[in-house]
């Protein structure tokens, strides 16, 4: 429990200090708002923002940076993607007919335009209608392209797929004892299951649930870890692909559940009073607790997409001032700020993948525990 | 939370889902179960042989215990073995010392036997000579006496008259 504790409170840290940044940084920038105040800076500032926000979003395509040149044409630097989309039969074409979202893409004769970094169906000039929220009201066809997101999953699989192949590889070979790149991940290996998986979950049943622990592990460090490169990728900033993780781990407790854990859910009180009087508490009881089941993935898919949102989006504002304040001061000190968030992030992005794996086996080994054990956590507050 | 589902893109989590489960089966299959198992298998291992070389200092231990006894039986051995030793010379000299009494005992018995018969026989040898040599005086004497006459009769008249008197 105590530990449980202590990652709020470094979740919560990481929260602050964003907070904090975000502070000085609305001053700084509103100093020079005061200071310079011309239109150019004003334009520079939306640019920024919307390359933020563009960032911030899985694309289309592999564009790993874009400049504009004398004449005013967009360049970007990349690879095309493939789309596929379900729109009355299977479309697959280059993203490349997109232009990057600047032209209408025209595919057996129907019109495909990107908008807000989603697909829409439109005619042959790329109208697109808006209801009274200025939501755009055009058909959205099934999307099931290979966005920048899913060539890091994928190589980040490939690349997860290797190295502990070869790890294992190095046991066979060199009589139990790790050789090669792998050796370095032994110990987080045996971290995570001498200090997550048998503390939570318990000796006899720990074993079921390691692998899932392991590959969600490494998958949301090495994702967090890509997010900071200049490949400017944001998977686990994504909440599609947290959301599928915390699906997972939601499916995995409740299908894993032992009859104990239901019990804990539906009978809660057990046999600590008589049932006439637990009929009126279990009016409130049993819908928290149900409420409980679905509540503990949530947090934990929008804590990992949060926490990772808050980290790129404060780390892009900090270089993006550099170009804002263009002074001798302001940037090295924006410069500054920049690198030492980016440590921050270092560390940021084994924290998230512990926290999402150390909550995982602690409702895992919710799911697991059988009478026995549940009598030890007697009094304990057991649903955060 | 409208904003969290306007982001939600469902084919990223079509392909995530798909790509994840597949990655989570491999390597459960090809990566997870053999590195957990070989480190079980080399924990095992290094318990066993921790395990094994506690018994074996045990064992040394009581070795060394055995030895040391042995070596004590041994000591305590020789010294009684030495201690017989002693005793047996010390009894051989004492018999020998005694057996010597007694030889001395004998001889000096046998000396003083001998040496007893001795002066007998120079005691016997002695008085025949000294007899003798009486005889031989007196007789020289005598006949000194008896060369004249008177003399002759004077002495047998005393001898007579000693004679008579008893």
């Amino acid at each position: 429990m105590q530990r449980f504790l202590s990652h709020y409170y470094l979740s919560d840290m990481h929260r602050k200090i964003t907070v904090k940044t975000i502070t000085l940084l609305l001053f700084l920038v509103s100093f020079t708002g005061f200071a310079g105040g011309d239109a150019e800076k004003g334009d520079q500032k939306s640019e920024i923002k919307e390359y933020i926000q563009h960032h911030l979003k899985d694309s289309y395509d592999f564009s790993l940076l874009s400049y504009t040149t004398d004449s005013g044409e967009h360049k970007y630097i990349g690879a095309p993607l493939p789309i596929i989309l379900w729109d009355n039969g299977l479309k697959v074409f280059s993203s490349s007919k997109f232009h990057h979202g600047e032209t209408v893409a025209e595919v057996d004769g129907n019109f495909y335009k990107q908008y807000h970094s989603k697909i829409y169906k439109t005619d042959a000039e790329g109208t697109i209608n808006y209801d009274a929220d200025h939501h755009p009201t055009n058909v959205k066809p099934l999307d099931f392209s290979i966005t920048k997101g899913v060539v890091m999953i994928l190589i980040t699989g490939l690349l997860m797929f290797f190295l502990f192949r070869g790890l294992a590889r190095s046991y066979a070979t060199n009589g139990g004892i790790a050789k090669g790149v792998g050796r370095f991940f032994e110990p987080i290996v045996l971290y995570i299951r001498d200090d997550i998986a048998v503390p939570n979950i318990g000796k006899e049943k720990y074993m079921k649930y390691m692998p899932y622990l392991l590959t969600v592990f490494f998958f949301i460090w090495f994702l967090n870890i890509f997010g900071l490169t200049p490949l400017g990728v944001n998977v686990t900033g994504n909440i599609a692909v947290t959301a599928c993780l915390a699906l997972l781990t939601f499916l995995l407790t409740n299908f894993t559940g032992t009859k104990d854990y239901w019990k804990h859910i539906f009978d809660p009180l057990g046999d600590s009073m008589p049932w006439y009087a637990k009929i009126p508490l279990y009016i409130i009881l049993i819908p928290i607790e149900v409420l409980g089941i679905f509540i503990k993935p949530f947090s934990l898919l929008i804590r990992l997409y949060a926490n990772m949102q808050a980290g790129h989006i404060v780390l892009m504002s900090l270089i993006g001032l550099m170009f804002i304040f263009k002074s001798w001061i302001g940037s090295p000190m924006s410069f500054g700020l920049a690198f030492a968030i980016s440590l921050i992030e270092i560390l940021v992005a084994l924290l998230q993948a512990y926290i999402f794996t150390m909550l995982s086996a602690l409702y895992f080994g919710f799911a697991a525990e059988t009478h026995d054990h549940a009598e030890e956590h007697e009094g304990e507050i057991q649903h955060l | 939370m409208e904003k969290l589902i306007n982001e939600f893109s469902f084919g990223l989590f079509f392909w995530q889902l798909l790509l994840f489960c597949l990655l989570l089966f491999l390597l459960k299959k090809y990566a997870w179960k053999p590195i957990l198992n070989a480190v079980n298998d080399r924990e095992e291992g290094i318990k066993n042989a921790l395990d094994s070389a506690e018994k074996a200092k045990l064992e040394m231990q009581n070795l060394q215990a055995d030895n040391q006894k042995l070596l004590q039986e041994a000591r305590v051995e020789r010294e009684a073995m030495l201690k017989e030793a002693r005793d047996i010379k010390n009894k051989m000299i004492e018999d020998a010392k005694d057996e010597a009494r007694v030889e001395a005992g004998k001889l000096v018995a046998q000396a003083k036997a001998s040496i007893e018969t001795e002066k007998k026989a120079a005691i016997s040898d002695l008085k025949s000579q000294v007899a003798n040599l009486s005889i031989e005086i007196a007789e020289k004497v005598v006949r000194e006496e008896l060369s004249n006459k008177d003399k002759q009769i004077k002495l047998v008249e005393s001898m007579l008259g000693e004679a008579t008197l008893n």
